[in-house]
């Protein structure tokens, strides 16, 4: 069942009757049973993945928490009778047991996890390596059911387990609300990956009607499918056609496709999270915000600050910071430093750690070399981006730069472009056939087709053009607008009649100049695949 | 009070207006395809015909109900729209009783070759002019092609959407009110053009006639009867599709298994004095109006010798109604003979 289905539309909207006729402590229970009615849906195999992670990591969980009560009983029992070091040693002991127990339950869900999505990637790199030692011996691949949204649930899940293991989270005893945390259905198939600590706050909550709520809810959703089926799926039609003939469109064609699928992306996750977010909201669920912003930012670092920050969070707390701060690390830290010095030897851990993340963020995108290349494209920009900081700074100093509206204005388009050209590593998903692609943005001058009509040949009419150029601006103003506060709550102090003439011309928007139904493709979102 | 009626008001406006930009969107087959519009014309009828024909393009081009009244005063409506697949047929007849019980239902057997949904295009044409009732949703579920939606027969703007950038001036003269397009659902061209090197129908793997059409034909005969319609089975005089002797034979059997007529218009052609050099528009799959009137000549006199079907032409008030249609068929023809320049 895709978001932008009829047959969605209607399940969710039965839902949120359902959800507010039932008695309130029916609530979750019948978020559980639809979440798993949508998952079921989908295809009934997947149940069965979903299921044995959050069984998994749930009694790892509870083992956990058995494992810290029974220290904290012992501890309590014992507290005259044990010296500081005895304390010490035995909170020592529990810790190794919590540990081997969160080993377990990572090993166990990242191995469903790698063995699913990774396999083939790993017999294609076999067979790669096969190919250029010679040998014509070749490993078959294995056709392998690929759960909707495993990357999402398996690591919304870890985060749970982490959590639990470092006791920022008080493991969840009732094995239902546990499998609707980790199935819960808006954002089961892209995110945003949320922490228990910050959506079970809502999600079990008996929840009274809350006119305001439900309003702000469906105008979000709106918003969210303007953003999908009149924005993405609209460029989608150019993108396809230039990605599909790549000896046909190059040049400004490349450069054309390269902003386009940019746009595209941001209209078609930001419109899904944009689904999610409402769909919860009308729920009165809290879900944690994914974007801020991102193409406003000013520099790489910034945009991945305000861009899927869920999952950069993810990584940032669960594997930069702990490899940052293990054993090896440390030792490594101290030979660096001593074999090149204090500036760089303090900046290898550091850079040795972003690498990882970087790496990991590639793959966990798709297993394939082309996001594997766009990681480490971020982690390469970043970690020039930093090494030239003096230089830069410099450079404000003396031509007094900073703060100055149009400098701004030049970084964030910088940075705009910066993401594009590496997000065609994304488009293209080969890594030759895209640094040929971008290469011809210089080598081939046909900047002409900018006007001469040459982009008609796209799958878009002119008129399609126009609409596209007004969404964007739309989509401008309203991320404007959003600096100073939610749009949502100025847009309350409107007139009610101006309220109306909005929604109701954003709806009609939709219906009208959506590009769903026969003659387009009923597209996934994007981030669905990962 | 005031939250619930402000909701009321807003609620009703959007309905209204959507319901507006629906009809503004909905095509209205007012230019060339014009036979988008037969099935709803019907309703603007008076339902007491005496002869009801359903089925493709091979009636509603090939018989003239106009021809069949002056010429017989018999009483007839074509339901037929273009390639009308046989569940199609079922559902618009089941439709058509639910309005008036004709003495003669003549069904065109050439759907039986379709066991599946076709087109969607043909399907908009077949069902959306059909009043909602439980026939039409049947009628829905039956014919839908894969990729298409029930959600989208209810409310059509979200088929008919991404016309904004084809809409005309007809979209809007014609938003709530769209010009009969047909005579009693007979769709007239005068013009000619020759049936030559009519090639013969490849052959093929399998020849027997699907069970979902055996399914519905049976439904057809079994809704004649449990209504006290006689039921003609007929194939029309078109060349092409190619009509096979084994699908003939099938009908044949299948007409006298269950003591119906059956009447292969093909074998009659020189007895009908069709002329397939003059007689058809389109080199032989329809008849033109003088192909058509001479069908219906042939077939008007069948009808009155061996049904119960009488002549109705001294009944004034239906008398009154026929002669406008009748000016209009003329008008139409003048003005087709201006298009296609054609002098007498």
């Amino acid at each position: 069942m895709l978001f932008a289905s009829y047959e969605f539309i209607g399940f969710v909207l039965v839902l949120f009757a359902l959800y507010y006729l039932v008695p309130k402590r029916c609530q979750w229970p019948l978020l559980l049973i639809a979440s798993y009615v949508f998952y079921f849906l989908a295809n009934p195999w997947y149940l069965v993945f979903i299921t044995v992670t959050s069984l998994t990591v749930y009694g790892c969980g509870l083992w956990m928490g058995k494992i810290a009560a029974t220290q904290k009983e012992y501890l309590s029992k014992n507290k005259e009778n044990l010296s500081k070091e005895d304390k010490k040693t035995y909170k020592n002991q529990m810790k190794q047991k919590k540990w081997r127990v969160l080993l377990l339950g990572l090993l166990f869900n990242l191995g469903i996890l790698a063995v699913i999505k990774y396999t083939n990637f790993t017999i294609y790199n076999i067979n790669s390596l096969l190919h250029i030692f010679g040998s014509k011996a070749r490993i078959g691949f294995i056709d392998i059911l690929m759960p909707m949204g495993i990357s999402f649930y398996t690591f919304q899940a870890l985060s749970y387990l982490i959590d639990t293991y470092r006791g920022t989270v008080e493991p969840e005893k009732n094995v239902f609300k546990f499998a609707l945390f980790v199935s819960f259905f808006p954002q089961l198939v892209q995110g945003p990956i949320s922490r228990f600590g910050d959506l079970s706050k809502t999600l079990y909550s008996k929840h009274k009607f809350d006119g305001k709520n439900v309003a702000f809810g469906f105008q979000r959703i709106l918003y969210g499918y303007f953003k999908k089926l009149v924005v993405a799926d609209r460029m989608l039609i150019a993108v396809k056609a230039i990605i599909a003939a790549p000896e046909n469109y190059q040049g400004a064609y490349v450069f054309v496709g390269m902003i386009f699928y940019a746009l595209e992306l941001y209209a078609d996750f930001t419109g899904g999270i944009d689904i999610t977010i409402g769909i919860a909201q009308v729920l009165g669920i809290e879900v944690t915000e994914n974007f801020r912003r991102p193409f406003f930012s000013k520099n790489i670092k910034e945009y991945w600050n305000r861009w899927h920050i869920t999952m950069g969070t993810w990584f940032t707390e669960y594997i930069f910071y702990p490899i940052s701060v293990c054993k090896p690390m440390l030792k490594f830290s101290k030979f660096s430093r001593k074999h090149f010095g204090d500036v760089i030897g303090k900046r290898m851990p550091v850079y040795l750690a972003s690498f990882v993340v970087w790496f990991a963020t590639g793959i966990w995108h798709g297993a394939s070399w082309n996001f594997i290349v766009w990681g480490l494209g971020n982690f390469v920009v970043i970690m020039i981006s930093q090494e030239l900081e003096p230089l830069y700074r410099k450079f404000h100093n003396r031509f007094h730069v900073d703060g100055h509206t149009s400098y701004k204005a030049f970084c964030v388009i910088r940075t705009f472009l910066l993401m594009s050209a590496l997000r065609t590593f994304d488009c293209y998903r080969d890594v030759p056939l895209t640094f040929r692609m971008f290469g011809t943005i210089f080598t081939n001058w046909n900047w002409h087709i900018l006007w001469d009509g040459s982009l008609l040949s796209l799958g878009l009419s002119l008129y399609d053009y126009i609409i596209l150029a007004v969404c964007v601006v739309i989509l401008t103003s309203v991320s404007l607008a959003g600096r100073t506060g939610s749009v949502r709550e100025k847009l309350l102090k409107k007139p009610y009649p101006v309220r109306f003439v909005i929604f109701y011309g954003l709806l009609v928007c939709i219906i009208i100049f959506g590009a769903y139904g026969i003659g387009f493709d009923a597209s996934q979102f994007i981030y669905n695949q990962f | 009070m005031k939250n619930f009626l402000k909701i009321t008001i807003s609620l009703l406006i959007g309905i209204a207006g959507l319901f507006l930009i629906q009809r503004i969107f909905l095509p209205k087959y007012t230019k060339d395809v014009v036979e988008g519009s037969f099935i709803e014309e019907y309703y603007d009828d008076k339902p007491d015909h005496d002869v009801v024909f359903i089925g493709d393009c091979e009636v509603y081009e090939n018989f003239s109900p106009v021809e069949l009244w002056q010429k017989y005063g018999i009483n007839s409506y074509i339901r037929g729209s273009a390639q009308q697949l046989i569940w199609q047929s079922y559902y618009l007849l089941e439709d058509t009783l639910k309005y008036e019980k004709p003495k003669v239902v003549v069904f065109n057997v050439l759907s039986m070759k379709y066991n599946e949904p076709q087109n969607e295009a043909y399907n908009r044409m077949s069902i959306e002019g059909m009043r909602w009732s439980m026939s039409k949703v049947n009628n829905i579920n039956a014919s839908m092609m894969e990729d298409e939606h029930f959600v989208e027969y209810v409310f059509p703007l979200l088929r008919y959407h991404s016309r904004w950038n084809d809409l005309t001036s007809d979209d809007f003269t014609y938003i709530f009110d769209t010009p009969h397009e047909s005579f009693k659902g007979y769709y007239m061209r005068i013009d000619e053009k020759a049936a030559s090197n009519v090639p013969e129908g490849p052959a093929l793997t399998d020849y027997n006639f699907g069970e979902n059409s055996y399914y519905y034909l049976d439904k057809i005969t079994k809704l004649c009867k449990d209504n006290d319609i006689e039921l003609i089975l007929i194939k029309a005089p078109s060349l092409y599709p190619y009509w096979y002797d084994q699908w003939d034979k099938q009908m044949v059997d299948y007409a006298k298994e269950h003591d119906l007529t059956y009447i292969n218009f093909l074998e009659l052609t020189d007895e009908i004095g069709i002329d397939f050099e003059h007689d058809t528009y389109d080199g032989g799959l329809h008849l033109n109006l003088s192909g058509a009137i001479k069908l219906s000549d042939y077939f008007g006199q069948y009808i009155i010798d061996n049904t119960a079907v009488t002549d109705r032409r001294g009944e004034a008030e239906l008398s009154a109604k026929w002669d406008k249609v009748i000016a209009e068929y003329n008008q139409e023809i003048e003005n087709q003979k201006k298009e296609y320049n054609i002098t007498d």
